[in-house]
């Protein structure tokens, strides 16, 4: 039976781990993602997980507690956005190395500086190629649906990756919406218990983890993250389908809406992907074959389904949230338009940097950028703002 | 009720517009409806201009931006009225509601041409005389439930009694004085254009 409920995506997100009831949660302050140790410390307060909470000083410490307790064989979860996820990233890197399946709430938001509290990409792009598995999530639906699929896919003897779910600071972190839940018996049937093969406390079988690692192997061993994060693929997929079956909620890859027939195609994640959809459903009416391509799985990156999707199109713009001072793309852009090049395709395909430290996404915005795809002569260009200032 | 209603609150910061924006959203969703409650963050700080938004609708809501166009907007503090533009895009066939004592005479010239309906409501009087002390969140709560009709008066009370019991479930002396805040509230609020 699901549950009619109202919340947050913050509190979507505490209800998840409250009902996914992890071992170990560790995490530091930080705005706009603090909510979610927040409530969840009230949980543990409450008496309602079995969670060891531990309030570290730092977010350095939160994903070191988080490698110490999941390398002991327990299930440990944090979360964090911003600089926070920055002050953590050597460890960030050590977790996906060690093979281990921690779960992390990313509520994205500008990195400083300057100082800035609101939702754009620039964090989770900062540790694209970490190891972890990224998903993405349009709503408090979606981030609490991803919470749920993440031990699954996390754990699973193919991939044995760290996993973050990411959603957009403020916009849904801090929006009320309505949702659908579980009951928490369905939720840690789903889930499952943790039975890791290998973990330090495993007596009978003695193991030391992350020792150095020199000429020898080091090189095999990337292969090995890079074999679990070519599974970790499929097995997204597997659980997907059976949370569909659970949840009716169906989850792949990445979204299609109105792709059938669509010449002009916009490809984004998060939040915005919601108003990109008022808009299609608009131009439409007017008879402007417009689609969008909505990246849910950021990392593994789905490059030659993306591709093979976005073929008919006449013409594709990537948006872009994370500021781009490379001069040759963003970081969605440049996996979208590789994945086209690798299959010799030749769509144009345009891309957007925008809402830059949470300036606002209006419908206006997105319609200007189907405006501009049914007028694209050339592509001496590509590289745009949008929702930008001009005097 | 239209199929979407938007709302734009404008506050200063402590007076609660966010929690009652959020109120409403627990309200509307109540009722059956799909509901937005989100503030726009800016620095939090006592006393500066805040601005907190709901949109309430009988289709699942997509959009995840700023209200432009509001069919409705509530001001809390009518000093407000020459600070900020809060008629901006405001919907002639909707309505301006403003916690103010000031007749239209006085408010008419803030409004830039606004030619849509009114409403005030003395909602400092109003939070004085039930709990003693200055809170228009719940009076103004009230007011643009009655104005928007969004629900009946009983539904709102009942549904609101519910609230209170939980939100002040650490308090529940302060219960009665927001019950009556809220039911002069729905008689009070009056439309001057």
């Amino acid at each position: 039976m699901s549950i009619r409920e109202r919340l947050s995506g913050n509190e979507a997100t505490a209800y998840a781990m409250k009902q996914i009831n992890p071992d170990v949660v560790a995490a530091f302050p930080i705005t706009p993602s603090t909510e979610i140790p927040q409530y969840f410390s009230t949980y543990v307060d409450n008496g309602e997980v079995d969670t060891e909470f531990v309030a570290v000083e730092s977010e350095h410490s939160a994903m070191s507690a988080c490698i110490g307790a999941e390398a002991a064989g327990a299930r440990a979860m944090t979360a964090t956005s911003a600089n926070g996820l920055e002050y953590m990233w050597e460890m960030v890197q050590i977790a996906s190395s060690m093979r281990l399946p921690i779960v992390m709430a990313l509520v994205n938001r500008a990195i400083s500086g300057p100082l800035n509290i609101h939702s754009d990409h620039s964090d989770a792009m900062a540790v694209r190629d970490s190891g972890w598995i990224m998903l993405f999530s349009e709503t408090n639906q979606e981030a609490y649906d991803n919470m749920l699929m993440a031990h699954r896919i996390a754990e699973h003897k193919d991939v044995l990756l760290p996993l973050m779910v990411c959603q957009d600071g403020f916009i849904t972190s801090h929006s009320i919406e309505n949702i659908e839940l579980l009951e928490t018996e369905e939720v840690r049937k789903f889930v499952g218990t943790y039975k890791p093969e290998h973990y330090l406390l495993d007596r009978k079988n003695p193991i030391s983890m992350g020792p150095m690692d020199l000429q020898p192997f080091l090189f095999e061993h990337k292969r090995q993250q890079w074999e679990a994060m070519k599974n970790a693929k499929n097995v997204i997929l597997e659980v997907s389908k059976e949370f569909e079956k659970l949840t009716g909620r169906k989850y792949d890859l990445f979204e299609e809406y109105k792709m059938e027939d669509a010449d002009y195609v916009i490809v984004c994640m998060n939040s915005t992907a919601g108003t990109v959809k008022n808009v299609i459903d608009r131009l439409r009416n007017n008879g402007v074959k417009a689609g969008l391509l909505k990246v849910r799985v950021f990392r593994p990156f789905p490059g030659e389904e993306i591709a093979k999707a976005l073929s008919n199109a006449k013409a594709v713009a990537v948006l872009d949230k994370t500021p781009i001072l490379n001069l040759t793309g963003g970081p969605l852009y440049e996996d979208v338009t590789s994945a086209m090049y690798t299959l010799n395709m030749n769509v144009p395909t345009i891309d957007y940097c925008y809402g830059i430290g949470g300036r606002d996404v209006t419908e206006n915005q997105i319609e200007t950028v189907y405006n501009d795809l049914q007028n694209l002569n050339d592509m001496s260009d590509p590289y745009r703002f949008l929702g930008l200032k001009t005097k | 009720m239209k199929d979407l209603i938007e709302i734009r609150w404008h506050g200063r910061g402590g007076q609660g517009a966010k929690t009652a924006s959020l109120l409403l959203a627990d309200a509307a969703f109540n009722t059956g409806k799909y509901i937005q409650g989100f503030p726009e963050y800016g620095p939090e700080r006592m006393g500066a201009p805040i601005t907190a938004y709901n949109r309430i609708s009988t289709t699942p809501i997509r959009v995840h931006s700023n209200i432009y166009e509001p069919d409705y907007v509530v001001v809390v503090d009518d000093t407000l009225l020459s600070a900020v533009d809060v008629t901006s895009g405001l919907k002639e066939d909707g309505a301006i509601l403003i916690n103010t004592t000031k007749s239209i005479d006085e408010i008419k010239p803030l409004l830039k041409g606004y030619n849509g309906s009114v409403y005030t409501i003395d909602a400092r009087k109003i939070s004085e005389e039930a709990l003693g002390r200055y809170f228009p969140n719940t009076p103004m709560l009230a007011a643009i439930v009655k104005v928007t009709g969004i629900m009946s008066d009983e539904d709102f009370i009942k549904d609101m009694e519910g609230s209170f019991k939980h939100k002040f479930a650490k308090k529940p002396e302060v219960i009665p004085g927001n019950m009556q805040a809220v039911e002069v509230a729905l008689k009070e609020v009056k439309k001057i254009q």
